[in-house]
């Protein structure tokens, strides 16, 4: 801690900070614009302008900019100094010289950073009277809109575009006052990152195109503290919703989890929550009719269900409370797990390592701090894709180290990356195909699951011969497996990545057999990331039991000891082989399916209800990590949707539904303590979803009646649908959105924060669920590999981050990125087949149909299949198969959109 | 003695010496001294000892500039020296007279540079204009590689340079060191913040040296004819001698190379010849386009860094830019404007988006629109353009002819805001 004076105020500040940081996490106010929380300085655009002095004879003082100088010990500095504000007042001035009069029409109105910093440096009158510069716009894809004029030049877009997520598609362009942020030529921006654009520019360049769509001001969207539900690794965010739609998802700080950031996949895989198709009432439905139920009829169904010998399949995608709830209604031991039994086994595993005191399971700004990183067989970028820009800044550990020994400040952005150049920590990646992280990658292995299987268990035994070794690898490979193991040796915190999405248990298995050799060589627990593909993939398994796989609970159907079925929010058809699962549906007597949307499971329903979506509900979810959070409702639901806990009417409020799971499910004792204390709050008072500005409250339906309806009641929430109530600025774990006096940005949440990128005030960034209370030193052996056959390609799975997952591909954005299922083949395998870039084929023995992919680093005799939206059927796809060509094959979107490195024909 | 060891091979008239007349001429006497045994520390030394200050415009002494570089065996191995030769200072031409001259010149002096900071690889990074000068220096480079000046084990000495003449794509804030470094390493020629400076964290990250041709062009007579005789030549404080040049309406406009410490009368008339007939001196820049106007009252100050700077100017490049009484002192100093505005990088506010303005302006007054609100903005800029306020010195060299223009030529602002017109068009 260092003692500096701002405006004669004494203040404990930490000097390895700038001053503009350290006045900021102090709560006061200077304004700033290319500086941000996680990009540290860079001194463009000169408006935190402040007076330093020398000590405290001196008078005259020297203008230096905050963000560029450090917050040394008895550093004296003014900001309230006239020739400061002076400066600052000029900087503005000229920053606006060219914005346009458009506030009024301009989508970042009333969320500017650049108003209010305007408003803060005091600049109301235009005194230029020239030209403006004008400039043409780009289309950038579906995500976002590009206004250039807007632009005030402050570089954030590139530097977290190119710097922090490793775009290279967008670009500053041309010089002095023409200088120009955009593509080369208009295209899609190819980052998965690009949606953060919206919230990095401090003006209205870059917005989000969906919002466009239907846009509301900030102030009159309904928000609430949400939880992504993309994928399994939960990042928060602000879900907005006005008339009913939900218009726009913005990213919530959460210090523990996604920081500043979300992927393009959360940011705009919302909007299937607006679709029409959802599904709307309870229906009994047979014979190509469907019949509305009462809620009588609702209870007596649901009765009838409560039967011993129905059964219930679990959700992956679904609540906590859903799954519990469903258990509950079922019995422990007729609940089934809702993923495929490959998955089942793989989770089963996971949860069982994240109770092994040797690893870690590490959070996102823990992963930022590995300085030696192993990937094993996961596509974290389509996966879990915020890790994956985390790991982009783990490989920068190696830049920050450099940095120190040259006594450059870390925050001093450019300078740390000139001096480092492309230095960076040693990343390893062993995958099936080429990774969107292997520009930033020290090592790269591509080969087929079981020849990585045989390599990772064979670096796990370079690290502890206490390990088995598998059949031995290749030759080649012996030099990268010491390279390998002497970095994650070497390094102060190795990480290993791997999970159940690669298919195959035992690069898993050695995983844990790394981590473990490397755990026993030191004593802090090894950070081992195991992923997972879904938002509760890790609740769900941690309610079922390990024999309850889906395969068990089919057959149970199909063999006539379970007579009904309920499946919550599962498309099975996804799950299991088609047969299999068809066969189990028809056997049942009776088949109750809840979702939000028909699917090939629910044609076989007798009963479908429908159930709220993620906005629309109070829940909690368990991310890889086995942190769980607690996501609110944004806004009613306008059909007869419930949460599908509450069809089952095993309780009546999600609080008392949250304290049951708690007592009762293994391994949730500490669910509850996401519930918000209501003791802390003044009596009666809530937390209020709707801005204090929020307008039109009367008038809203007036379209339909002018009679004003009462505001919708929230027994159950401490937040309530109204403006009124306490502010959330008193707890910031129940921010419905940022805003702060004077700041009506996003920037304003670092008043939210105990310090800049500290955590939020009284913040809940979750609970850790699982107790690590295993001790054990045994290491895991291989699986005897499977007699593989003579013929066919080696399968594995790709995946992409628009369309891997069930529900965001459901969202019109996202649908503009998808393509249509590929098998990624090598140039040697296409040419021997006769295959061309873009050939129909069927796979083997299935029904499935996708195009070829002609891929340059795919390792011959293998296959890889991205699945689609599950058009084709993973779990059907055996270890090795035959494809032949199909010309009959229907192409929907091609696969033109397909973002990869390794195309062989780029013009496709 | 030499007293004009910068051009003393320089005959414009016939081609380049090559490197036979250019050893003939006491030429690579340094190297065989290194070869003989003058170690890195000693060339720092004479070169600390020879009072030498960078000639490129800042004046900042170059022993001192070189010693920051990390020694020792603890230090990065790879470090390097950049030539400076993006000459684009307006009105500047003297790095162009040396290159194209005598290129084994500088070629010496690069080795020495490279010998005293530990620099294995040179970059010459050439305006990209300067055509003549890259074929020259090329097969310049050519014949010392051939001697054994350059490349592995220089005469034995263990120490080795290869050279890289890098053409510039033509920018004028290339020749800000650190923006220079940007630019060869591929990226935005946009300056890089200092601290760390280049001498820690350079080119490509690592300890580099950017020194301008000129300064480079010293480094051989002063290890040849020893410290004692530099300090001979200079008639005023500073030491060594430097080449001056003159443009505007002069008689005989040129460069040529002086000891510092002259009058600048003597450079302007004995020299360049005077004025041209009809015409008087009204003002002139003294060292290029970024440095601030002096009178003719200023006549007799001599040309040395700190007698100029006690008049409110600086000596910079020493290439003189003279005005005289028939021009319009308001456009020229808008023509500067549109240079600097034009060249701006664009990465700081108040230089990308200052100067725009300010050219704007005086084009209304070139153009007749010129009023007093605009006037007090150009005030304004003076101050917001000024050192401290932007990222590097390319706007308050702007700031410095459009200051001082601003007060010795108030009446000529005046006269266009009144009469509506450039009174010396009309």
């Amino acid at each position: 801690m260092a003692k500096i004076v701002i405006d004669g105020v004494t203040y404990d500040v930490n000097p390895d900070n700038n001053l503009l940081q350290e006045c900021l996490s102090q709560g006061l106010d200077l304004p700033y614009f290319c500086w941000h929380p996680c990009m540290g300085s860079v001194g463009a655009c000169r408006q935190c302008a402040v007076k330093q002095y020398r000590d405290a004879d001196d008078k005259e003082g020297m203008l230096v900019m905050a963000c560029m100088t450090p917050a040394s010990e008895g550093s004296i500095i003014s900001i309230e100094d006239e020739q400061a504000k002076s400066l600052r007042a000029s900087v503005i001035e000229s920053l606006m010289i060219s914005h346009p009069h458009d506030c009024p029409v301009c989508e970042e109105g009333g969320e500017c950073h650049l108003q209010d910093m305007t408003l803060m440096s005091g600049h109301n009158y235009r005194r230029y009277d020239k030209k403006k510069v004008t400039h043409n716009n780009q289309y950038l894809g579906p995500f976002i809109n590009h206004e250039m004029n807007r632009c005030i030049t402050c570089y954030r877009c590139v530097r977290y575009y190119d710097d922090y997520a490793g775009g290279t598609d967008l670009s500053a362009q041309a010089s002095h006052h023409h200088v120009y942020f955009g593509r080369h030529e208009e295209g899609v921006l190819e980052s998965e990152f690009s949606g953060n654009l919206v919230e990095v520019c401090p003006t209205g360049v870059f917005t989000d195109k969906a919002f466009s769509e239907h846009y509301t001001r900030k102030w009159d969207l309904q928000t609430a503290p949400s939880i992504c539900t993309g994928c399994s690794v939960g990042c928060n965010i602000t879900p907005g919703e006005r008339y009913g739609t939900l218009r726009r998802v913005v990213n919530r700080y959460n210090s523990e989890v996604n920081g500043y950031f979300l992927c393009d996949r959360g940011r705009f895989g919302f909007e299937y929550v607006n679709n029409t198709d959802r599904l709307r009432d309870a229906v009994k439905q047979g014979g190509g009719s469907s019949e509305k139920l009462s809620t009588e009829q609702v209870a007596t169904v649901i009765d009838e269900f409560k039967s011993a010998s129905t059964i219930g399949f679990g959700s992956p995608r679904a609540s906590n409370e859903s799954n519990f709830a469903l258990r509950c209604l079922v019995g422990e031991e007729n609940f089934y797990a809702g993923y495929s039994d490959s998955e089942h086994e793989a989770t089963q595993l996971i949860v069982q390592l994240a109770k092994d005191k040797a690893f870690n399971s590490p959070s996102i700004r823990e992963i930022e701090k590995a300085d030696a990183i192993l990937i094993l067989g996961e596509d974290v970028t389509n996966v879990a894709p915020r890790i994956a820009l985390a790991l982009r800044q783990s490989v920068r550990n190696k830049a920050r180290e450099l940095a120190s020994a040259s006594r450059i400040p870390q925050w001093q952005d450019a300078a740390v990356r000139e001096l480092a150049q492309h230095e960076r920590s040693p990343l390893s990646i062993l995958s099936t195909y080429v990774s969107r992280l292997d520009d930033v990658a020290s090592d790269k292995v591509i080969d087929t699951l079981p020849n990585l299987a045989s390599m990772a268990f064979a670096l796990a035994n370079a690290i502890s011969d206490k390990s088995p070794n598998s059949t031995s690898p290749a030759d080649e490979y012996k030099g990268v497996i010491a390279k390998i193991a002497e970095q994650l040796q070497k390094a102060k915190r190795p990480l290993i990545i791997a999970g159940s999405t690669s298919g195959n248990l035992d690069l898993i298995k050695a995983a844990a057999n790394i981590a473990r050799g490397l755990n026993q060589q030191r004593s802090e627990p090894i950070d081992l990331c195991l992923l997972v593909p879904e938002v509760n993939s890790i609740g769900m398994g941690l309610l079922v039991n390990a024999d309850n796989s889906l395969q068990a609970g089919l057959a149970r159907l199909d063999g006539g000891s379970a007579t009904r079925a309920i499946v919550l929010e599962n498309d099975l058809f996804r799950r299991a082989p088609k047969t299999v699962v068809d066969n189990a549906l028809t056997k049942a007597e009776k088949v109750l399916v809840l979702d939000q949307f028909s699917t090939a499971t629910s044609d076989k329903a007798d009963y479908l209800f429908p159930a709220t979506a993620f906005s629309e509900h109070e829940a909690t979810y368990i991310n890889y990590e086995g942190r769980a959070q607690l996501s609110f409702q944004v806004h009613q639901c306008a059909t007869g949707a419930m949460p599908s806990w509450r069809w089952f009417g095993e309780a009546t409020d999600i609080e008392s539904l949250i304290n049951r799971c708690t007592n009762e499910a293994q391994g949730f004792d500490k669910l509850a303590r996401l519930l918000p204390d209501k003791g802390s709050f003044i009596a009666g008072m809530k937390i209020p979803r709707q801005s204090h500005r929020y307008s039109g409250r009367t008038a809203m339906r007036a379209n339909l009646s002018v009679h004003e309806p009462k505001q919708p009641q929230d027994d159950e929430s401490v937040m309530s649908f109204s403006m009124e109530g306490i502010s959330s600025q008193k707890d910031a774990s129940l921010m419905a959105s940022a805003w702060a006096p004077r700041w009506n940005s996003n920037q304003s949440i670092s008043k939210f924060q105990d310090e800049v990128n500290g955590e939020l005030k009284q913040a809940h960034p979750g609970s850790l669920l699982i107790e690590r209370d295993i001790e054990t030193s045994s290491y895991f052996e291989p699986s005897s590999n499977a007699e593989s056959s003579e013929n066919g390609l080696h399968v594995s799975l790709a995946y992409q981050i628009f369309g891997s997952d069930e529900l965001s591909a459901r969202s019109s954005s996202i649908q503009q990125r998808m393509t249509d299922p590929y098998i990624g083949l090598s140039p040697d395998d296409a040419e021997a087949k006769g295959f061309k870039h873009g050939d129909s084929v069927s796979l083997g023995a299935t029904d499935s149909t996708a195009i070829v992919c002609i891929r340059t680093s795919i390792k011959p005799g293998s296959v890889v299949i991205y699945c689609g939206n599950s058009e084709i059927n993973a779990a059907e796809l055996p270890s090795q198969i035959e494809i032949s060509l199909n010309e009959q094959a229907e192409v929907l979107r091609g696969i033109k959109g397909l973002i990869v490195s390794d195309l062989l024909e780029e013009e496709y | 003695m030499v007293n004009n060891p910068l051009t003393k091979n320089i005959d414009m008239t016939r081609p380049p010496m090559d490197i036979a007349a250019y050893e003939a001429n006491d030429g690579y006497q340094s190297i065989k001294a290194i070869a003989k045994g003058l170690s890195s520390d000693d060339v720092l030394q004479q070169v600390k000892d020879s009072g030498l200050k960078g000639r490129g415009g800042a004046g900042f002494p170059t022993g001192l500039k070189w010693s920051f570089v990390p020694r020792g065996d603890d230090s990065p191995k790879q470090k390097y020296l950049v030539v400076n030769a993006d000459e684009m200072e307006p009105g500047t031409f003297k790095d162009r007279l040396l290159m194209e001259g005598d290129p084994h010149l500088m070629i010496e002096g690069m080795i020495i540079a490279a010998y005293a900071i530990h620099a294995s690889k040179a970059y010459i990074f050439l305006r990209g204009e300067y055509i003549v000068s890259q074929q020259v220096l090329t097969r310049a480079i050519a014949e010392a590689e051939e001697r054994g000046y350059l490349g592995k084990n220089i005469l034995n000495t263990g120490f080795d340079l290869d050279i890289v003449v890098h053409t510039s794509a033509g920018r004028y804030i290339c020749g800000e060191e650190t923006a220079l470094l940007n630019a060869l390493e591929g990226k935005r020629a946009n300056p890089r913040a200092k601290p760390p400076f280049p001498q820690v964290s350079g080119l490509w990250g690592k300890p580099t040296i950017v020194n301008n041709v000129e300064t480079i062009c010293n480094l051989p007579g002063i290890i040849t004819y020893g410290v004692d005789w530099y300090h001979g030549l200079t008639k005023g404080n500073d030491h060594g001698t430097k080449l001056f040049g003159v443009s505007g309406k002069v008689k005989t406009p040129g460069c040529w190379e002086l000891p510092l410490g002259l009058p600048i009368r003597e450079l302007l008339e004995d020299y360049a010849g005077g004025m041209q007939d009809g015409l008087e001196l009204r003002a002139f820049l003294p060292g290029g386009g970024s440095t601030d106007f002096m009178l003719p009252q200023h006549l007799d100050v001599t040309l040395d860094y700190d007698e100029i700077a006690k008049v409110g100017s600086r000596l910079a490049t020493g290439t003189m830019i003279v005005l005289d009484n028939k021009t319009c002192p308001v456009g020229m100093v808008g023509n500067l404007m549109r240079f600097f505005a034009h060249e701006s990088c664009g990465f700081c506010t108040p230089c990308r988006d200052g100067l725009p303005w300010v050219d704007e302006i005086f084009n209304e007054f070139e153009n007749g629109r010129g009023n007093e609100k605009d006037l007090q903005i150009l005030h304004d800029h003076v101050t917001y353009l000024g050192p401290g306020r932007t990222f590097c010195a390319l706007a308050p060299g702007a700031t410095a002819p459009l200051g001082s223009g601003l007060k010795y030529f108030k009446e000529d602002f005046d006269r266009h805001i009144k009469e509506k017109c450039c009174p010396y068009k009309h």
